[in-house]
């Protein structure tokens, strides 16, 4: 059992490598453009008129509301065909670009992360204590310096955790991207079986690895979310041993 | 174009498999999720680590690579396993909607198990003690006491549990069940159409979460209704 196991992970390491390489990649730039998009969405989205609410109310529950699969499928297959069909497209320098499965997995990834991180930010927004921009309003603050000195802080601090979800939720997304022909982890994992017929092995290497870069996440943003906390740790009362540091 | 090519029955069956799907995992999540959050809970050490090992490793590994693990690691296993009992060489094929069924419901059994924790966990501890004190054994105190407002607390968490459900059986297309994106996949192979009719697949799932909120809604309230608010 075990000897499988070296010859799939010696054999096929630099696959595995590679598909290491490329999930991380469709994970930073779906998470950093998705953080990106889900901002004015959220905005928008708490806003009071209804003309300016209503898009990405309509944009949120569409994105969260069907399979990212067939999102994936509609964008590379379904708009991927209607800009097939346009006239002489084939022979124009962006058709490289068109009809690479890459670029159709971006966009549907960072559209989805962002209306699953507007809805989690719009819940942020919304529960910023009332007192706060009352006090904001007093001292004279404009909309748009309340929104970046007092609303997005707290909001940070509040949505962090399930920030953190959401971010190891487009992680295990990126594995859609094998359906499209795209070699990430997945991908990888499901060509050495095909070529081995060797599944445990194949898939369980990439499930450890997918483990792996789940806790390194895990662990990295507990320790962002007590930077957010600092201030609120400021006035905890100190353990003996911090205490005791201080008086020396 | 309304009646898809004349394919529009075929992706109403697929849609019907769907709701097979979803209704086949919800039991198994469900019991799957009460064992795993009393495991968590339990007294005993070891069990308590089986419940948290099982949803950390879940919670790190994407879904779609369950169902492939599942899926073809599961017929090599099934089928050393009879010929071992039988000693001669059999051929056993596990049925693709079974494996997925087994594959949604050790996933999302991981995260209700998360779900009913905490929902045990906000029962207040007076109401045990006093079921305790009435001479009720622990079977008792669970049927009588715990189970009915577990399932008030829960049923938020559920709600949104059966949102991902519904909407990680469109996974289950990639290992050949027919459900609506596999429909929609030879619909739009054969008619040469996949705009159109992936359009319809969404707009089927849309149907079909946004019928299982509006349920989930109403049961909330339902559940609710012997509670005072303040």
């Amino acid at each position: 059992m075990f000897e499988d196991f070296i010859y799939v992970l010696g054999k096929y390491d630099t696959w595995l490598w590679r598909g290491f390489l490329l999930t991380i990649e469709l994970l930073v730039i779906s998470v950093t453009l998705g953080t990106l998009l889900a901002i004015p969405l959220a905005v928008a989205r708490v806003s009071k008129k209804v003309w300016i609410q209503a898009l990405p109310f309509a944009f949120i529950y569409v994105f969260r509301g069907t399979p990212l699969i067939g999102q994936l499928f509609m964008m590379y297959y379904g708009v991927g065909q209607l800009i097939a069909n346009i006239d002489g497209i084939q022979d124009h320098w962006t058709w490289t670009y068109l009809r690479d499965p890459y670029w159709y997995c971006l966009l549907t990834f960072v559209l989805n992360t962002a209306a699953y991180v507007a809805e989690i930010m719009r819940g942020g927004i919304q529960n910023v204590p009332n007192g706060e921009l009352e006090a904001a309003r007093a001292c004279g603050m404009s909309p748009w310096i309340t929104y970046r000195r007092i609303i997005f802080p707290r909001m940070w601090q509040m949505i962090w955790p399930a920030y953190t979800n959401d971010v190891i939720f487009t992680l295990k997304a990126t594995s859609l991207a094998s359906t499209v022909t795209m070699m990430e982890l997945t991908g990888a994992a499901r060509k050495i079986v095909a070529r081995t017929a060797l599944p445990y092995e194949a898939f369980i290497s990439a499930g450890v690895i997918y483990l792996i870069i789940v806790y390194s996440l895990t662990f990295g943003f507990k320790g962002i979310e007590r930077y957010l906390r600092r201030s609120e740790q400021r006035n905890e009362p100190k353990t003996g041993r911090a205490k005791a540091a201080t008086s020396a | 174009m309304l009646d898809l090519y004349g394919r529009g029955w075929q992706m109403l069956e697929g849609g019907l498999v769907t709701v097979q799907l979803c209704l086949t995992v919800l039991p198994f999540m469900i019991v799957i999720g009460l064992l795993g959050a009393s495991a968590k809970l339990s007294r005993y050490r070891t069990l308590r680590v089986i419940g948290e090992s099982y949803t950390v490793l879940i919670r790190g590994i994407p879904e779609l690579l369950v169902i492939l693990l599942i899926y073809f690691g599961g017929t090599i296993a099934v089928q050393s396993l009879a010929e071992a009992i039988s000693g001669e060489e059999t051929r056993v094929d596990i049925p693709a909607f079974w494996s997925g069924v087994a594959a949604l419901a050790l996933v999302q059994g991981a995260f209700a198990s998360e779900v009913f924790r905490a929902a045990m966990q906000s029962i207040p501890i007076g109401q045990i003690e006093a079921a305790t004190a009435c001479g009720m054994t622990p079977m008792q105190i669970f049927m009588r006491i715990k189970l009915p407002q577990l399932w008030r607390f829960a049923l938020p968490g559920l709600n949104n549990l059966f949102q991902v459900l519904i909407k990680d059986t469109a996974l289950i297309s990639v290992v050949g069940v027919e459900e609506i994106m596999r429909k929609a996949a030879i619909g739009a192979g054969t008619e040469k159409a996949p705009f159109t009719f992936y359009l319809v697949a969404m707009l089927i799932f849309l149907s079909f979460t946004t019928v299982s909120l509006l349920v989930f809604n109403y049961l909330e309230k339902r559940a609710a209704r012997g509670v005072a608010r303040a």
